[in-house]
């Protein structure tokens, strides 16, 4: 079992689809929330995915393909 | 000796041992070295700090380091008072921190020494970073200079002049097929699977403390004052919340008055989270695709945005952004007045600085530091067509007839 902790920032339009729980569902990855803030217009949401790297990976893929943000929780590290 | 006595959660508060660690387990936020300033106050005073070497390390009280740093010379760079420059923006009282004078041409000399001395005392015989720039020159040359090994990840887009700056310490270079966000998720990856010290990840807390340094220097080089202004850069917003609290603890401690200092971050309109967030008004710092020539500060997801926001904020201070015109502008105005070449994020801090003074928001007789974080060779094809020069032949009547002059 693999562990990745990111950062979501969702679109106005996704506020209101539970996509954190089709992500749980559709590829048994364990979503536990840290840290959120989400209003009417826009929202973001710090989490540990819990689950195997091959189920973690397409599901990352697929809230990016559903056009959330996906970053990892620590900043970018690629400094200049 | 050190005062350090644990990693603090910057949101929840929740402490850790001292360790090669940046997370807080509970809430995913980032840790902080936290001291002991009750002992420290006692201990410290002026006269103590001005007899310790001329060097970022007079200040080891107020560091995290327990062994001999890792030092290649770096810090106690000039502050200049940029009279020119100042006549130009209409500012009386201008200061420029010249931090391209460090050893490998950035402040980033500054951190990495803390860093890399933290790793070494944590036991790792490896240092590692991503970086195309300052500083993996930086991490490459003091792992040289404590003969550890240093691995070097960049992505393969990267021109490999650029690379000079680093390749010369000979690290273990790794070019990355993939972008930028690839390079970030790899190396995030890299740091659970190996005992490596990743200087900006899991030594990050300590990595940061190396950037208090500016502020005391500059303080202590106003004869132990705060300036009433700060204008300083901003990638992943490290340094600047670190310029910050080292004004803070030298109040704390007693060393100078209460700190009434604006803070003003600046940014490149191309990669401008945090300036976004501060001028609409949010919180939140939303991450941006970095598109800029100032690709120093180029960091469109900067880890503690959120706490530059909130000094910038509470500080009284502000936020601006300009465009990579105003950057070249700004190196050029920077160089013809005060004689210093530095990099595209100092551009960023001068066209900043002329919005700021220009329209009244930094006034003419507030003392105000501009800190200028890298020198400009290593980046210098982005001002490739200023090199215009005047042609004349090998003879006198050439020279006069080219140049327009006569004796």
């Amino acid at each position: 079992m693999a562990k990745r902790q990111v950062m979501f920032t969702f679109p106005q339009e996704l506020i209101k689809e539970p996509v954190i729980y089709n992500l749980g569902q559709q590829f048994k990855v364990v979503t536990n929330i840290r840290r959120a803030d989400i209003s009417e217009d826009r929202g973001w949401v710090v989490l540990e995915l819990e689950g195997e790297e091959n189920d973690i990976e397409q599901g990352i893929a697929w809230m990016t393909s559903k056009g959330i943000r996906v970053d990892p929780v620590i900043g970018d590290i690629v400094e200049g | 000796m050190s005062y350090a006595r644990a990693l603090r959660c910057r949101k929840c508060g929740r402490e850790y041992p001292l360790g090669p660690l940046s997370l807080c387990d509970f809430c995913l936020s980032p840790l902080e070295v936290s001291y002991d300033y009750q002992s420290m106050a006692k201990a410290l005073n002026r006269e103590k700090i001005a007899k310790g070497p001329p060097s970022m390390w007079r200040y080891s009280d107020l560091l995290s380091v327990e062994s001999e740093a890792v030092d290649l010379g770096t810090s106690f760079t000039p502050l200049i008072k940029a009279d020119n420059l100042g006549r130009e923006l209409g500012l009386d009282q201008l200061y420029i921190k010249n931090d391209c004078l460090n050893p490998t041409y950035s402040f980033k000399d500054r951190p990495v020494s803390v860093a890399v001395t933290k790793a070494r005392e944590f036991g790792f015989d490896t240092v590692a970073c991503a970086s195309t720039g300052n500083l993996a020159a930086s991490v490459a040359a003091h792992a040289a200079k404590a003969n550890m090994k240093a691995y070097v990840f960049v992505p393969s887009n990267v021109e490999p002049g650029k690379l000079v700056g680093a390749a010369i310490y000979n690290p273990v270079l790794v070019t990355v097929d993939g972008s930028y966000d690839d390079v970030n998720r790899l190396c995030n990856k890299l740091v659970e699977r190996y005992n490596w010290g990743f200087i900006n990840v899991n030594l990050r807390p300590y990595y940061a403390e190396g950037s208090k340094t500016l502020a005391y220097e500059v303080a202590e080089q106003l004869g132990w004052r705060a300036p009433d202004c700060v204008v300083s850069p901003a990638a992943s917003g490290l340094s600047f919340t670190r310029i910050w609290k080292g004004l803070d603890e030298l109040a704390m401690l007693g060393l100078i008055e209460p700190v009434n200092t604006h803070m003003y971050v600046t940014q490149a309109a191309g990669s401008s989270p945090i300036v976004n967030a501060f001028q609409t008004g949010t919180l939140h710092v939303h991450p941006v695709e970095p598109n800029t020539i100032a690709k120093s500060i180029a960091i469109g997801n900067p880890a503690d945005g959120y706490y530059a926001l909130m000094i910038a904020r509470q500080s009284g201070g502000g936020a601006c952004a300009v465009t990579d015109e105003e950057v070249i502008a700004g190196m050029k105005l920077l160089a013809e007045t005060e004689g210093i070449f530095a990099e595209a994020a100092a551009g960023v801090v001068i066209g900043a600085l002329k919005k700021l003074a220009g329209s009244g928001v930094i006034k003419r007789n507030e003392l105000t530091v501009a800190f200028i974080t890298g020198a400009g060779p290593r980046t210098q094809e982005i001002l490739s067509d200023i090199v215009q020069p005047l042609a004349v032949r090998p003879v006198i009547e050439s020279v006069e007839e080219v140049l327009g002059i006569s004796a």
